[in-house]
Parts: structure tokens; sequence; C-alpha cells
């Protein structure tokens, strides 16, 4: 489904990625977890080149990107990549002049030109399913951040991605929006859509992943079955980041 | 005062022909300075460095010479290298050339402080860069920019005073000549000033409901 190969990214000088290699399949649910700082995110955004890599190969589907190419030379491809490959932030960026149906609808109907009765249908059922049935004429500023990031979730399910990834869904909502949003991504991964969450809400990693990747100055250092992971992290440095999490009680959750 | 009174009415007749001559002056410069200066702001965002340079030479030659030498250079100057044109197409020219830079600087500015995140989320559902503008950006950076093009505007209006220096029959030149003609000084200034003010105020009232219209997602549910 995505092969990632020999990644890398260096950012004035200083290595942020140095030689990822990642594969995942479809249907798989894959959490990114590491200490700030580790390249998580970047590698994150490198996946649908909202980073530029500075080398290494990504292929989603059928369509592959050589990185170590100027991204403008291939702006095609890109763009038919990230049509493939949806992105939910973690400030939502939601399109603040749009309504919740019109950001849900604009993906549809302006990159896809599916007509507009069709993009509403489809719209109005991603917000259902989000549950926020009876909010679609409302103004993102108007909604709380749980149910922004519930939108932006919808809006990237409307272009019918092959995958979804998640830049810590959760870090910027209050600790009582957290829990909507986490269920929302739950109820996807119930589905078995392919998604890839970097976060820090360690539980719900281990709960939802079926595999947990963590990242540690710019490498992979360790990855594997979620819960045998954080049961059994093979890896000095792993073992050091989670026990924090562990010794907090939060393993029991 | 009945007197002054039967002048201006007398008058009346001139001084909407040149204040005609002012509303075609104004809408016409703030109509291709908006599409010149949109290009220009265009440009000065390119990441292609010449292209960005260009655009910052020209903002910078037109915000920084007088208004007045630009309509004579291309009045008075240009039929020297051969190029004669009309008094009004001359000061639409000037005008439309000296709002671009204006405009520029005020739409470069309006699009740089939307934030990145917008952008990214526009190119995350597989936009191109102009549908991103187009749809994410500009309609968003319009609210930033509305007052200060419109204040740009109303500044054109009084500034259209000056194609009075280059025969162009507005509103201003036309109060020049009955002056002359009647030694009625103050009253047909005063006229003049009066109707250059109901022109400011429409167009000011124009630019709040037009402010009204683009902030309207700030105020509904």
């Amino acid at each position: 489904m995505i092969v990632v190969e020999k990644l890398t990214k260096q950012f004035k000088g200083q290595v942020v990625l140095n030689g990822i290699d990642l594969k995942i399949e479809e249907g798989e649910v894959v959490a990114i977890i590491g200490p700030s700082g580790s390249g998580k995110t970047t590698f994150l955004r490198c996946l649908n080149f909202l980073e530029e890599p500075s080398s290494g190969r990504i292929k989603v589907g059928d369509i592959e990107i050589d990185g170590s190419r100027p991204l403008n030379q291939q702006q095609n491809l890109v763009r038919r990549l990230r049509q493939q490959v949806g992105f939910v932030f973690q400030n939502f960026n939601l399109f603040p002049h749009r309504t919740a149906l019109e950001n849900v609808t604009e993906g549809p109907t302006v990159v896809k030109k599916t007509p507009r009765a069709d993009a509403e249908a489809l719209g109005r059922k991603l917000l259902a399913k989000v549950g926020l049935a009876g909010k679609e004429n409302a103004y993102p500023r108007r909604l709380s951040g749980g149910q922004q990031q519930r939108v932006a979730i919808a809006r990237a399910l409307a272009m019918e991605p092959a995958v979804i990834l998640f830049d810590e869904p959760t870090s910027a909502l209050d600790p009582e929006l957290v829990g909507e949003v986490l269920a929302t991504i739950r109820g996807l991964a119930e589905e078995k859509r392919t998604m890839v969450i970097v976060t820090h809400e360690m539980g719900f990693a281990r709960d939802v992943a079926n595999r947990v990747v963590f990242f540690d100055k710019g490498v992979i250092v360790e990855q594997g079955e979620a819960k045998a992971l954080f049961a059994a992290p093979k890896e000095e440095r792993t073992r050091q980041f989670l026990s924090k999490f562990l010794s907090a009680g939060n393993g029991a959750q | 005062m009945e007197e002054a009174f039967q002048l201006a009415l007398d008058s009346a007749p001139f001084l909407l022909k040149g204040a005609y001559y002012t509303v075609i002056l104004s809408l016409g410069g703030m109509f291709f300075g908006l599409l010149l200066g949109f290009g220009l702001a265009l440009m000065r965002l390119s990441r292609f460095k010449l292209v960005s340079w260009i655009a910052r030479i020209y903002v910078s030659f037109f915000r920084g010479t007088p208004l007045l030498v630009q309509l004579f250079v291309i009045y008075y100057g240009l039929p020297q290298l051969g190029v004669e044109l009309d008094p009004l197409p001359a000061a639409l020219i000037g005008f439309s050339l000296n709002m671009a830079a204006y405009a520029c600087e005020i739409l470069r500015a309006a699009i740089s402080s939307i934030e990145r995140g917008q952008w990214e989320a526009a190119a995350s559902i597989g936009m191109t860069r102009a549908q991103t503008l187009r749809r994410a950006i500009l309609p968003q950076a319009a609210r930033t920019a509305l007052p200060p093009l419109g204040n740009s505007f109303i500044s054109l209006v009084k500034d259209t005073a000056l194609a009075a220096t280059i025969q162009v029959p507005e509103l201003f030149r036309q109060a020049q000549l009955i002056t002359a003609r009647t030694f009625e000084i103050f009253t047909m200034y005063l006229a003049a000033a009066l109707i250059y003010w109901v022109l400011a105020s429409v167009l000011s009232h124009l630019q709040n409901v037009l402010e009204e219209r683009v902030n309207r997602h700030d105020r509904e549910s």
C-alpha cells in the first residue's frame, strides 16, 4: 500500500530524518510515537509532501515519487498522490470562511469535480458519521475544537483516500474534548481503514493501532505489534521513553 | 447669497459633467489598478527571485515618485518618444499604474497574512496553487485587504483632481474654468469640494456594505 525507502530530510544542515524505511499494508493502523524533535511529524508531512524530502522514495498505490527530485517538477504526481492521502492536522486548519458542510464538499467539488448534489449528499453522510449531523451550516469558529477536528476528519474522508495521516490530532484540544476525536478515529480503525497516526496518546496507540513505530533522532528505533511493543519494548531507548507512560499507571487503561 | 446659489445652479451641468469624468477616472483607475496590482502581488510572492524583484522595483518607483510627476511624464513626456495620448487615457493610465503599486502592497500583505495551514489544508486535498488561491486564500485575504483598499480608493477619488493639470475636464478643472469666467472663486471651489465629499461618502458607504458582506461568516452561526 505505502512503501517508504531510505527517506531523508535535512533542514539547514541538520538531519531531521536519517534514512527511514517503512511499509504499511492496506487496512493497517500504524501509530508513530517518539519524543518531540524525533522527526515523527516531519516524516508524516513528507508522506504527502507537505514537507519536501531531501532524498528517498515514497510509493502510495501505483504512484511513486522520487524525493530527491525537486517537487515543483513533479507537481501533478504530487497532487495525484495527495488525493490518495488524506491529512488531518494538529490545528484542524478548517477553512474559516466555509461552513462545516462546505469544508467537507470542497475537495470533491473543486478537485474531483463531483456534481454539487452528490458532494453534498456525501458531505452530510460523513458529517453524520463523525457525529456532527445538524452542524452542516455552522462556521468553524462556532464549533468546539473537538467538533472542528471531526469536521477535518470528514473533510479528509470526503476525498475517499487510500490512507489517512493524522498529525497529533488531539494535541491542540482541551482534555475533555480528546475523547470524542479519539472515538471517531477508533471508529475508522474498526472499518479497516489504512491510517498512520502520530500521537502522544499512548493508551490510544496501544489499543487502536496494529503496529507501533518508535522514532528517535530521525530514525526508527523499534517497531512491532502494538500490544507486544508496549508490554515488552526491546530497545533501551524505547523502554526509557515508555517508562514515564507505564509508571504513570496509564498502562491499565 | 441668492446670487451665489443661482451661480451654483447655473454651473451645475458643468460641474456634474466634471464629476462624471472624476467618477470615470476613479472607477477606471481602481479597476485596472486592482487587476495590475493583483498580478504584481503574485509576482512579489513568486519563488523566482527575478520576478519578485521586478514587482518590487515597480512598487518602489510608483510609490516613491509624486503622482503629479507620473502624470506629466505620461502626458507631456511620452509624446517626445512618439507616444501621444489624449488627456483622458493618459490620466487613466497614470492613475491605474499608480494605484497598482499600492494595491500590490495591500494584496501582498493580505495574502501573506493567511496562515500557512490554510495552504497546507488545501494542498492536502489535492488542490492546485490556483485553486488554493481562488477558493481558500483570496476570500480570506479580501477581508484583510478591503479596508486599506477602500482607503486607497477614496484617496484616488481625491487625487483625480490632479488630472486637471493634464487637461482632463474633470470636476476640479471645470471649477477652475468657471472661476476664470465668473470670479466666484469661493462658491465654485466650495461647490466642487462638496461634490468630492458626496462622492467619497457614497464610496465609504459602499465599502462598509462590502466589508459587511465578506465578514458574514463571523456573525452567522
